[in-house]
């Protein structure tokens, strides 16, 4: 259910961004989401990867620290309101969303969002409880 | 596989005999040998002679110890003025070895040993190992620089003294260093603090643990640093972390070292007559309090160093060492008078800032510090690496980590400095002795 995102501190300088996609490319790793949360001064890469292991090593070899996180990939419906209807059901929770972004591709007339959460058990029962899809790993390629 | 055991039973070597001299004997000594040298730089030294003729001062004068405090200073530009064999007292026909010091500005400062200054550098070196529980038996890895530098040939004559087995392998080549370390059951290595930390640095990403190496002792020094950094050092390794303190216009490595106690660099003042001075006044300061230490040669036939101003910042312990050695203690250098920054009119020292990453968890004192000028105004950026343990994946923590260490450098400095975290392994790592602040003021 949980996924393994890799997460790649960045100066926020320019051409600091290729380097680690172009080793990734290299190796034939492919990229299935990606983020980048930046402040005016440095950045991190989020990315969820074809093979997370292989990738975090050749990151890890070419000098970067990765950070290994348990990520959400969850099924919104793709209307107006499908996204609020998702998190209506955190509120009043003690599950708190750190942050969230898109995934670049839909699944027929749903959307795949990447969350982030605290507490990514007691989110995965939830969302599953409301009969929400979770997507496991295997199913996010295209 | 467990950690082999690091510690070894203490083992005593004859060669630390006059570590143990008692006072009353030490201090006759160390007059016997001031009048003898300040003779020397009379009858050898014509700047030594026109200074203390124009005190009115003789060799006669020096007839107590407290008497040294007539006799004028040697400073850093007296080497460089009379560049190259100025205050040579010795014909070069009996100087055996020459070293030099990397002049940051201009000419570099060229010091010279007979064969008798040699073997007095080499016991010193012995007895600073010896201090530090190094015997026969042991393997020195010896990742000082060979060449002008002294940090090399000097810890090399001191190991081979001791009967040790010395590994001359220089500095750099890290993997290579990592190799060497563990196929050839290196027990003990002498390099700068900051090199080392490279080399702990490099080895984990070797997948390479140190603790589970026979090494059990570093001898650190050519540069000031912190006892966070021990800290550090030896509990990433399980070595113990001595600091070894010398430079090479007294003889190079060898001039003060720690027992194992580590409260204090014992100095061997049969051979190295200390003082604190203020460093403004010039005034003899008392034992115990803070001021830069003057350092006079006893012992050094081709080149006498009176009163030489080592511009480093330290503190006399007159109270015996739980060692039992009688040998006077100064406190670790934490600075030195001319590493010293002013920023806004407030003084900074870059130990301040080793310290004070050093208390904020999950940073390695990797960094750097930029001055510029902007709006005539002096701006000061300290950059610190990200590490595995201090990367988040969330923008607030790393954030908050920012903050973390600007609070911490505030806490000390009383300024709040800007603080950029930038990616690891970009500031670049030294060989040698590290360089910790890039002054761009004056291109500003």
């Amino acid at each position: 259910m949980k996924i393994q995102q890799l997460s790649v501190f960045s100066e926020n300088k320019p051409g600091h961004m290729i380097a680690p996609c172009r080793l990734l490319a290299e190796a034939g790793i492919d990229l299935r989401a990606l983020s980048l949360a930046d402040t005016q001064r440095f950045g991190i890469l989020r990315l969820i990867v074809s093979d997370w292991r292989k990738a975090k090593g050749l990151l890890e070899a070419s000098g970067a620290v990765v950070k290994v996180t348990e990520v959400l990939a969850v099924e919104v419906p793709d209307h107006p309101g499908g996204l609020a209807d998702v998190l209506a059901l955190f509120a009043g929770t003690t599950i708190n969303i750190e942050y969230m972004y898109a995934f670049p591709f839909r699944r027929g007339e749903r959307a795949v969002l990447v969350f982030r959460f605290d507490q990514p058990d007691a989110a995965v029962s939830l969302l599953q409880s409301a009969g929400i899809n979770v997507l496991d790993g295997g199913s996010l390629d295209v | 596989m467990s950690a082999a055991p690091k510690a070894s039973p203490p083992v005593f070597h004859p060669v630390s005999a006059p570590d143990y001299l008692p006072t009353p004997q030490l201090r006759e000594l160390q007059l016997m040998r001031l009048k003898a040298i300040v003779a020397r730089g009379w009858d050898r030294v014509p700047l030594e002679r026109k200074r203390m003729e124009a005190r009115g001062l003789t060799p006669e004068h020096i007839a107590s110890l407290p008497d040294i405090a007539k006799l004028p200073f040697t400073v850093k530009s007296d080497l460089r003025d009379t560049y190259p064999f100025g205050l040579f007292a010795s014909p070069m026909e009996e100087i055996v070895r020459l070293h030099a010091s990397s002049g940051t500005t201009g000419k570099p400062i060229v010091v010279a040993y007979t064969q008798q200054d040699v073997n007095v550098w080499t016991s010193v070196m012995v007895r600073s190992f010896a201090i530090c529980g190094l015997h026969h038996g042991d393997v020195i890895q010896n990742a000082y620089g060979y060449g002008l530098f002294t940090g090399g040939l000097g810890a090399h004559y001191g190991g081979e003294g001791l009967g040790a087995t010395v590994i001359p392998i220089s500095g750099g080549n890290t993997d290579r260093q990592i190799m060497v370390m563990k196929d050839f059951r290196v027990t003990a290595i002498c390099s700068t603090p900051s090199y080392f930390l490279h080399l702990i640095e490099r080895a984990a990403q070797l997948d390479v643990d140190i603790r589970e190496l026979p090494l059990r002792a570093g001898v650190f020094g050519a540069e000031p640093w912190t006892e966070g950094m021990r800290k550090r050092i030896e509990a990433l390794t399980g070595i113990r972390a001595f600091d070894i303190y010398g430079l090479s216009e007294i003889i190079g490595p060898g001039v003060a070292v720690e027992c194992p106690h580590q409260d204090g660099l014992h100095i061997f003042e049969d051979h190295f007559y200390p003082e604190i001075v203020d460093p403004d006044t010039g005034a003899v300061l008392p034992d115990g309090e803070e001021g830069e230490l003057v350092l006079t040669t006893l012992s050094k036939f081709a080149m006498p160093m009176i009163r030489y101003r080592t511009r480093d910042i330290t503190s006399l312990i007159a109270e015996p060492c739980p060692c039992g050695r009688s040998l006077r203690r100064m406190r670790r250098i934490g600075r030195r008078s001319d590493d010293m920054l002013i920023i806004r009119g407030v003084n900074v020292f870059p130990s301040q800032v080793e310290a004070a990453l050093l208390e904020v968890e999950g940073t390695l004192p990797h960094y750097q510090i930029i001055l510029t000028r902007r709006h005539g105004l002096d701006q000061m950026e300290v950059q610190v690496e990200v590490t595995a343990e201090s990367f988040s994946d969330k923008i607030g923590a790393l954030e908050q980590l920012n903050d973390k260490i600007a609070d911490a450098i505030e806490h000390v400095l009383g300024i709040r400095v800007l603080v950029t975290l930038v990616e690891p392994h970009t500031i670049q790592r030294s060989e040698g002795k590290a360089k910790r602040v890039i002054d761009k003021r004056s291109q500003s």
